[in-house]
């Protein structure tokens, strides 16, 4: 099940790895993308830490890690052409895929129904 | 207090604009077409911006023809006696310290003197003006008129398909000329100026027409609606200030590139507010100067970053970004500072204090793009 953040962050959990983007309200408040920052593989992150950054024409995005663990993958692919990240395509465009040490650090994020209301 | 809305929000809200706070004023910040897009339209054809939330404010002398210009010779650098009849000059209100309290334009059509000032510099342009007035200025703000702006260089083109009727030909109205002019039956004035730097113009518009003019302008296929967002990235390509970012008390025009607002006879007689500080810079060079800035690596570097010279752990603060973002012409960041001026040559490299990492930053020369203004 995909939950989401405050921070507009979702997090789609198989396992213990967590793949992480951002929703597609996030992308479309952003409007054109002109950089993305990701973070290195094989860091460790806390819940809540920065750990990638989202550049538009206006201004810069800080995006927090849902949970606790390792950084274990990212998606250099975006970086190829940030034209592509689109509302559209917001839940295939995933930042980085984290090793989460504690699955209770979603218990807190909302469910699709919850996240789709507090945008309303 | 609710913000103000311009005669043309809801056709705004209509073109799907995000509409975002603005020196008090709800504004289009952008259109579904988006920033980048539209900033490239407004270069390659013609774009459309609203910029009705700037003040339009007339000044009339009463029983002593001249009134209005001795006043506004004590508040700005200009020679009022060369804006004639049908022109245009870019000016500032200076504090004696040589400080800019704003910018702006000033015109004089039929006689009378046409101010263009900064939205959020209005209420604060009002109440210098009025504090100065004497009996024999009579001052008026202009609520009833709205104000557009036709950026590109399709916009004369845009104007004569519309069939605008002028009272001179179109090829010999020329950057910074004003003029009356009918468009679709309405009376409106017609400046050839612009903050894109492209050839264009601003019209003054009767609220009560401006929905019904900027509807058919809109429908015209070489024009795009353009909001605040590519607003501020063409004219930071252009090199032009904006108050609060490359104009402020404590910035004089000299500093920002700014010297030919400072007219001759003004100069020679040093009678403006801040003319000792303000000459000493001209004659002397001024200890810091305005740059062009292109970061490498593709991220963007924003206003209030502090610019450093020197190598790793050794580095002096030389300057700052004061606007900063992403430059559509270029497809690549840019912004605009102030740099110490032995730093301020082109291909200096220098050093933004990004967070996170630093970011090499290399001086070019203003304006990023060249500007297109139509000389005639």
């Amino acid at each position: 099940m995909i939950k989401y953040s405050e921070d507009h962050e979702w997090i789609d959990l198989n396992d213990d790895t967590g793949t992480v983007g951002i929703s597609p309200h996030a992308i479309e408040q952003l409007g054109d993308i002109v950089f993305v920052e990701l973070p290195d593989v094989g860091i460790n992150v806390d819940k809540g830490d920065a750990v990638a950054v989202f550049e538009s024409v206006k201004a810069a995005s800080d995006i927090y890690s849902p949970a606790s663990g390792e950084i274990i993958e990212v998606n250099t692919a975006l970086l190829d052409d940030l034209t592509a990240i689109t509302p559209e395509a917001a839940m295939d465009c995933w930042l980085f895929k984290v090793k989460v040490s504690d699955a209770s650090d979603l218990d807190d994020m909302m469910d699709d129904a919850a996240y789709k209301a507090m945008i309303a | 207090m609710d913000n103000r809305k311009t005669a043309l929000y809801d056709f705004h809200v209509a073109a799907g604009a995000r509409m975002v706070p603005f020196a008090g004023w709800d504004m289009p910040v952008q259109y579904p077409a988006g920033i980048k897009a539209e900033h490239i339209a407004t270069r390659t054809t013609c774009g459309l911006f609203d910029v009705s939330h700037m003040a339009q404010i007339s000044l009339d002398s009463v029983g002593d023809d001249k009134a209005a210009d001795a006043m506004l010779a004590q508040l700005t650098p200009t020679d009022l006696g060369l804006i004639n009849e049908g022109r245009v000059r870019y000016s500032m209100f200076l504090d004696d310290n040589g400080g800019v309290l704003d910018d702006l334009m000033i015109a004089r059509l039929d006689g009378r003197l046409q101010l263009v000032a900064n939205a959020g510099r209005a209420d604060h342009d009002i109440a210098h003006l009025k504090a100065h007035l004497g009996e024999h200025v009579r001052m008026t703000v202009h609520d009833d008129l709205s104000l557009i702006a036709l950026q590109g260089p399709k916009a004369a083109t845009v104007l004569e398909d519309l069939g605008i009727k002028l009272d001179v030909d179109m090829a010999n109205f020329a950057f910074m000329d004003i003029r009356h002019a009918t468009l679709m039956g309405t009376k409106v004035t017609l400046t050839r100026s612009g903050y894109t730097g492209e050839d264009g113009f601003e019209i003054s518009i009767p609220n009560t027409a401006v929905v019904e003019i900027t509807t058919a302008l809109a429908a015209h296929n070489d024009v795009h609606l353009v909001g605040l967002g590519a607003r501020d990235t063409l004219r930071m390509e252009a090199g032009l200030p904006l108050w609060g970012h490359e104009l402020s008390e404590t910035i004089n025009p000299v500093e920002a590139g700014l010297g030919f607002a400072l007219s001759k006879r003004r100069r020679d007689a040093g009678d403006f507010p801040g003319a000792n500080p303000i000459l000493a810079d001209l004659n002397n060079g001024p200890a810091r100067k305005l740059v062009g800035l292109l970061p490498e690596g593709g991220r963007p570097v924003r206003d209030g970053t502090i610019l450093k010279h020197g190598d790793e752990g050794d580095e002096t603060e030389i300057g700052f970004v004061s606007s900063g973002g992403f430059a559509p012409s270029l497809d690549a960041p840019a912004a605009i500072g102030f740099v110490s001026a032995e730093y301020a040559q082109s291909g200096t490299h220098l050093i933004a204090d990004t967070r996170g990492k630093p970011t090499p930053i290399i001086v070019a020369d203003l304006p990023l793009v060249p500007h297109q203004f139509y000389r005639g």
